[in-house]
């Protein structure tokens, strides 16, 4: 099919059971690759950041407290539940479901390896590759809204419904420049699936990493889209959510037991997800230079390295979140909201015409370096205009209610 | 066609995984635990102090960035299928997009003006 | 064929549904959420059609955006949460006679419109697609909701006004 240059060759051509059993062998390693991760990188964050304090960190379940993850996970199947008599119980229910299904479904279109071959059939290391992959990754954030505000709804409590409208309120906030942060590698890839982003990242010579991965090309879309993935996972200085000092626990004060474990699983899956998720887009998925001494079909090279390049990005991408989680104190609500949209969708929208204005340049033939120059003075100057217009802190303004 | 039916097929098996799995958790919890009812355990939590019923309004700068963020989302959809064929549309496509985002800028600037970005 | 169409049926019986959920119950976050299963259905049956970019925006504008403002506005109205069936009236006739004229109407119309045309699913709708009919057939359109957009959150802020 030359249509669709970009489909999984496992999924061409006449259907055995045995593409169905890959197909279900794939789900099933996605789900065990995301379990396992999230236990470890808890265990991983709770030493590190005990390493940083000079305390000992969790040291008793296991070897080094590996297993501290799993104790409390398993701690809490045996907790009661116990549900408000003024909760609304169905949606009450309904709730956990909602906020890790997203943090799930998210990482089916992350590629983790090249192509390869199982048993017989090529295909590649992610689960599905959708021709609209970055919308269906947009699309996917946009609902992780809902688990936090019907949580805190449906508890029929007030510190919940407090934190989860603030809370939903700077999802939504945040999304926004998610979005348009993502438009600045799709402009460079020209293609929206997640597997074709990938591929044009490849590694090619020494140079690649600043060269082809696309993290220099789009900088600005890729430090807001940090910023903004942080603040969507409600990781700290960001996680206003769980102010426990003015909302007790946030939106899941009243969940007990395992359903507070699922919220606690989707909080930490979310992180790990929107991590790999940075790998592709902007650090190359993975690309990386493969074992030179062998032949670039040799099964480490095309099996081995891809993946450990990922994983390494990844976990890079994981200790800068453990490293912040440490250092940065939590942000007032009234700065988190002027820093979502008094600047970060100003400067991405405005990016995003700069990078295309260079682009068209390019292939319109002109000079791009001038190009680029009136394109940043344009945007420079339009934001100038926009923040000297605006009312100064002690100014008066109209009143709301 | 048949092929991107199967994608899809393979998205709603990874669904249905996600739904078993948590309901397997929620149901494995169900055998496990214990349920010894008890009245106090069922009122809502308010550090300790007897709950106070449900208070006034919320602020209504809540309701502007959900709106606001409607607004945005709308126009990222826009962006995207012209963001993947930037050099295909060349200068006229810039143009057209530059008006339509400058249009949508005046109206956050609006708000912006109006105060309601300001946290009072 | 036969698959897609049971698949259809399916999806199709799932919306009617909650359709009807959405008018049923007493509660309106219960509503919203019924909607939502109304939009997610509309989504897979625009996957169905191979039009992949309408159905994610779809989800992406419809459930993404526009439920979470019905709930953020039911929220910030303090909605009751157990409602009393005295909410509810007995307009339930009248309203079963004009949403039946309404169906009526509308499946008349789609039939005088397109009599025994079949949609021709051949291929899934790229993106290129949808670019070219954005900046070409529907450019005007396109720089109209622009305006419109901006009309709705001016809209948005004079009622907001403290007066």
């Amino acid at each position: 099919m030359s249509h669709l240059l970009a489909l999984d060759p496992l999924l061409r051509g006449s259907v055995t059971w045995s593409v169905f059993v890959v197909v279900v062998i794939k789900v099933a390693v996605a789900f065990v690759i995301l379990l396992v991760s999230v236990m470890l990188y808890i265990w991983a964050m709770r030493k590190v950041i005990a390493d940083m304090q000079n305390r000992i960190g969790p040291n008793r379940a296991g070897p080094y407290g590996v297993l501290q993850t799993l104790a409390d996970g398993i701690k809490l199947f045996f907790k009661e539940q116990s549900i408000p008599n003024s909760a609304d119980r169905p949606v009450f229910r309904l709730a956990p479901y909602l906020s890790i299904m997203p943090a799930f479904l998210m990482f089916c279109v992350v590629p983790i390896g090249g192509t390869v071959s199982i048993l017989g059939h090529q295909t590649f290391l992610q689960v599905v590759d959708l021709p609209m992959g970055a919308l269906f990754i947009l699309a996917m954030s946009g609902l992780g809204v809902y688990g936090v505000m019907l949580a805190g709804w449906s508890s029929g409590s007030k510190y919940p419904l407090l934190g989860s409208v603030r809370a939903s309120a700077q999802l939504l906030s945040y999304e926004a420049a998610f979005g348009l942060a993502i438009l600045g590698v799709l402009i460079q890839a020209g293609t929206l699936s997640t597997h074709e982003i990938v591929a044009q990242q490849s590694w090619t010579n020494a140079w690649s990493f600043v060269s082809h991965w696309f993290w220099l090309k789009t900088f600005v879309a890729f430090v807001i889209f940090l910023v903004a993935a942080t603040a969507e996972t409600n990781h700290p200085p960001f996680d206003l959510v769980e102010a426990e000092q003015e909302l007790v626990g946030g939106f899941n004060t009243e969940y007990t037991g395992i359903r507070f474990a699922i919220f606690y699983l989707a909080e930490f899956m979310n992180v790990i997800t929107m991590s790999a998720i940075a790998v592709t887009l902007f650090l190359g998925g993975p690309s990386g230079p493969g074992l030179g001494f062998l032949a670039r079909d040799n099964v480490l090279n095309v099996w081995v390295m891809p993946v450990v390049w990922f994983v390494v990005k990844v976990l890079a991408l994981l200790f800068a979140t453990v490293w912040v989680r440490a250092s940065l104190p939590r942000m007032r609500y009234d700065r988190l909201m002027s820093l979502g949209w008094k600047w970060l969708i100003e400067i991405a929208i405005l990016w995003v015409l700069v990078t295309a204005t260079v682009q068209v340049a390019i292939v319109e033939d002109w000079n791009r370096l001038v190009a680029a120059s009136i394109a940043v003075g344009a945007a420079v100057a339009a934001y100038g205009v926009l923040y000297a217009s605006m009312p100064k802190s002690g100014e008066q303004i109209e009143e709301f209610r | 066609m048949t092929e991107f039916y199967r994608q899809y097929l393979a998205v709603a098996v990874f669904v249905l995984a996600a739904f078993l799995m948590v309901g397997a958790m929620l149901g494995v919890a169900r055998l496990l635990r214990p349920k010894v009812p008890q009245d106090e355990k069922y009122i809502t939590y308010e550090s300790g102090s007897d709950p106070l019923p449900l208070f006034g309004q919320m602020n209504v700068r809540y309701y502007i960035y959900a709106l606001l963020f409607v607004i945005f989302d709308v126009e990222a959809v826009f962006i995207f299928p012209w963001a993947v064929n930037v050099e295909g549309l060349g200068w006229f496509g810039l143009v057209e997009m530059s008006a339509f985002v400058a249009v949508l800028l005046l109206g956050l600037a609006y708000v912006w003006r109006k105060g309601l970005l300001r946290w009072a | 064929m036969i698959a897609e169409n049971v698949v259809f049926g399916i999806i199709a019986a799932a919306m009617a549904l909650g359709a009807i959920g959405v008018v049923r119950t007493k509660n309106v976050v219960h509503a919203a959420l019924y909607l939502v299963v109304v939009l997610a259905g509309g989504a897979a049956q625009f996957i169905l059609l191979g039009q992949e970019f309408v159905a994610w925006v779809q989800v992406l504008v419809y459930i993404g955006a526009v439920i979470v403002l019905f709930l953020f506005g039911i929220m910030l109205t303090r909605a009751p949460m157990h409602p009393k069936d005295s909410l509810d009236n007995d307009l339930r006739w009248p309203a079963a006679v004009t949403s039946l004229f309404l169906v009526g109407i509308l499946v008349g119309l789609l039939v005088h419109t397109f009599h025994a045309d079949k949609v021709d699913v051949q291929r899934p709708v790229r993106t290129a697609d949808v670019t070219s009919s954005i900046f070409t057939t529907y450019i005007v359109p396109f720089e109209v909701v622009g305006v419109l957009l901006l009309g709705a959150l001016i809209g948005a802020v004079v009622l907001a006004r403290k007066d």
